[in-house]
């Protein structure tokens, strides 16, 4: 992250992914409202990876509910739309802060739970989150199992824009902030006392770092930067409803977490991205197996993409960003043909977590 | 005078017709979706997640199109069905109906299946103003013309359903007290909400009312705090499992109440069966499908065709699942509805179309039920008839209901 080398790239996505969405009048096939709506919710499951890798990847703490933070970032947007009429910029903050909370109080109890035993702590909250929201005492508020019917963002100062390539800015910006703010902290004291505790929590005790005050902490900013993805999903899908925060929702962000790169900010937008394209061409392809390769039984789609999972697993093992660096440096390596450089790639992998 | 002026324009456009005029008419209009050799239909289904069960219905829909397909499409033209998975996740309907309409252009989206899901993409199609029609959910909140002119459901509400209920119980039992069971979710609370609307002022009439989670093992502990309420009357508001367990608990516990079975549970082989048979007898319900494991439609013709098409198409299907026959008689529907726009294929035909069926004999349906539609009905089929349960099948009675209410 720190090489001077690599902002280059950076720089040159966001410019892209800036002026690319422009162009829907010139190529309206290519940049089409739908291409853009996809893109928009692969940026929400980015931001919600990312969040989860701050507390997996950057802190060591696993997590199997981040679907449970997402939920209610998504619901606190919801109900404070449709019952307060707050504009849906507005309900950002408020996600933010109710999500910090829960997930800064559910931290302080898995203080005492570590590795497995928090996994199915989290995993437990993931699956009783949508129960809840149907529970008929808080149906007033939630809609129950109906739901919350929202409307779209409309496109604000008259701008030239479509509902979804406002809709793109607007998710686009907020990533693009948190982004930001995430790269910041894990560069400051801060930062590097979360990874410390990933690494040996003794010895970061014996530091003097506060280690349980950290890993609450972390586990709130976490969860709000789930919740922040799931009201900008809210806003985007224009419904919530307990049926779309099932348990497939948590294992869904852990896929991208893992595919992507444990912790690498890159990985989570990378892996964000990914869940959400091989999701959709799993499908695209178990169709493709059965009516034009004429394949005899049918293959599910969740098969093609176990399938293309484990491919993936086998061939990068440190996921896609992780992969991907390894085979720049051993490009790098036999055009310099050293040895010597494959051994400098080596080194420099721990430091691209 | 106005009405005589509408029958003198449709005598007239009617004659026009018959006498092939052909000039005329044989203009031919496409909207997205609709070209001279195909027409595309869009649909979803929870092939995965935890409704999968429904994804038969998908199967078999799409196994319908490849027989009309087979049998030289509608009128020349042939059905590209694209169907996905969205597993019954409302946001990932929103993903897949935005494909279907946006990047593969469908002329229309077909039996899209569950309430919150197609809640979800209720606002957006009738923006976007492509036809939603004949969707797979019994809520009541489908057949709203003036507010989504471009959705139809297709099924009797479960809301209507509960109401009949409630006037039969009303008429038929002397001083009930009604016990009700229900399965706590959007099914459950739409037939609760249609059997009090029904009870009207004798909603004080239900003296003990409990729910359960589709996720419980068993109801036995309901169902005996249904029984201590005294109750003689049994309105039961359940799937298949739980629908046998607790008339067989029933039983087991010595109660035996007036039984007020919901459709969703009426099938024979799945609940009528595992209940015991010597324990439903005389167990009321509301039919609006024939029922493919009651064997009074053994040689009913319109079943025995079906059971030939279903080997040749769908083979080793379990031909015991009523979800086959819904979805064929649904399909059936559908295509008589595409063939009625004859080469005006747009999305304001095809929803006039819909909107426009007098009477029409669906395969599948009880015999009598019939589907009508019109620019302020948009509820195809709305007749359910009562049947009581006898020996080891359904026996129908009484008239066949149509429901006002909705």
């Amino acid at each position: 992250m720190t090489a001077s080398t690599k902002k280059w790239w950076l720089w040159l996505v966001l410019a892209l992914a800036f002026l690319v969405p422009l162009l829907r009048p010139v190529l309206p096939d290519l940049v089409s409202d739908y291409r853009l709506f996809l893109v928009s919710t692969m940026m929400i499951a980015a931001i919600a990876v990312l969040g989860l890798n701050l507390l997996t990847g950057f802190n060591g703490q696993i997590s199997l509910g981040h679907g449970a933070f997402y939920a209610v970032g998504a619901y606190t947007a919801a109900v404070l739309m449709d019952h307060l009429n707050m504009p849906y910029w507005l309900t950002l903050p408020c996600a933010a802060v109710v999500c910090f909370m829960v997930g800064y109080l559910f931290g302080l109890p898995a203080l005492k739970l570590e590795g497995h035993y928090l996994a199915l702590a989290t995993f437990a909250l993931a699956l009783a989150v949508p129960q809840i929201l149907k529970y008929k005492w808080l149906e007033g508020l939630t809609g129950g199992v109906q739901g919350i019917v929202l409307n779209k963002p409309e496109v604000p100062f008259d701008l030239p824009l479509t509902e979804d390539q406002w809709l793109y800015y607007y998710i686009l910006i907020v990533m693009v902030l948190l982004y930001w703010a995430a790269a910041n902290m894990l560069n400051s004291r801060s930062g590097r006392a979360m990874m410390a505790i990933r690494d040996y929590t003794i010895a970061a005790s014996t530091m003097g770092i506060d280690t349980s005050l950290y890993k609450t902490v972390t586990f709130g900013i976490s969860a709000a930067y789930t919740g922040i993805a799931g009201a900008l999903s809210a806003s985007a899908i224009a419904f919530v409803a307990p049926d779309s925060f099932n348990i497939f929702l948590s294992i869904k962000f852990l896929i991208g977490l893992v595919v992507g790169g444990i912790g690498s900010l890159v990985g989570s937008v990378v892996g964000g991205i990914f869940y959400v394209l091989v999701d959709n061409s799993a499908q695209a392809l178990s169709t493709f197996a059965k009516n034009d390769l004429g394949l005899q039984f049918d293959l599910s789609a969740y098969t093609v993409f176990g399938i293309l999972l484990i491919v993936l697993m086998y061939l990068m093992p440190m996921g896609i960003v992780g992969g991907v660096y390894y085979l720049v440096q051993s490009l790098r390596g036999s055009l310099r043909g050293g040895r010597a450089a494959q051994q400098q790639a080596a080194q420099k992998q721990p430091a691209a977590r | 005078m106005k009405t005589n002026r509408r029958t003198f324009v449709g005598g007239l456009s009617a004659a026009a017709v018959l006498s092939g005029s052909r000039s005329a008419f044989a203009q031919k209009k496409y909207s997205d979706g609709a070209t001279d050799k195909e027409i595309k239909i869009g649909h979803t289904n929870p092939y995965s997640g935890p409704a999968s069960s429904y994804g038969v219905i998908g199967k078999c829909i799409e196994a319908y199109w490849k027989s009309v397909n087979d049998r030289g499409g509608i009128n020349g033209r042939r059905i590209n069905f694209i169907t996905l998975d969205d597993g019954y996740n409302p946001s990932k309907t929103v993903e897949c109906v935005r494909q279907l309409v946006e990047q593969d252009k469908v002329l229309c989206t077909f039996n899209t299946l569950g309430t919150p899901t197609n809640t979800a993409i209720h606002k957006y199609m009738n923006q976007k103003k492509v036809p939603m029609l004949f969707v797979a959910t019994g809520a009541s909140k489908w057949g709203k013309p003036k507010e989504f002119p471009w959705t139809m459901g297709y099924q009797p509400d479960y809301h209507t359903e509960a109401v009949i209920f409630a006037k039969h119980i009303l008429a038929n039992v002397k001083d009930p007290k009604i016990a009700v069971l229900m399965q706590n979710d959007d099914y459950g609370k739409d037939y609760w909400e249609g059997f009090r609307e029904g009870l009207g002022k004798e909603a004080g009439r239900v003296v003990k009312h409990v729910t359960y989670e589709v996720t419980d093992p068993t109801v036995d502990s309901q169902t005996i705090q249904l029984k201590d309420s005294g109750a003689n009357v049994f309105f039961n508001i359940s799937i298949p499992k739980f629908a046998a367990q607790s008339m067989r608990k029933a039983a087991d516990i010595g109660w035996k109440p007036a039984i007020y079975l919901n459709n969703v549970a009426a099938q024979v082989t799945t609940t009528m069966k595992p209940a015991g048979f010597e324990n439903v007898q005389g167990v009321i319900t509301a039919a609006w499908l024939k029922d493919p494991t009651d064997h009074q439609w053994d040689n009913d013709e319109e079943m025995k065709a079906w059971r030939d098409w279903m080997a040749k198409y769908m083979p080793g299907a379990n031909l015991g699942d009523v979800n086959f026959n819904y979805a064929c008689s649904v399909s059936c529907l559908m295509e008589q509805t595409l063939k009625k726009c004859g080469d005006e294929l747009t999305h304001e035909n095809l929803m006039k179309q819909a909107a426009n069926h007098q009477k029409l004999r669906v395969p599948g349906l009880l015999p009598g039920i019939t589907v009508s539609t019109s620019p302020t009905d948009f509820y195809p089929v709305q007749a359910v008839q009562l049947q009581r349960f006898k020996g080891e099948s359904w026996e129908l009675f009484g008239e066949i209901m149509h429901a006002e209410s909705s």
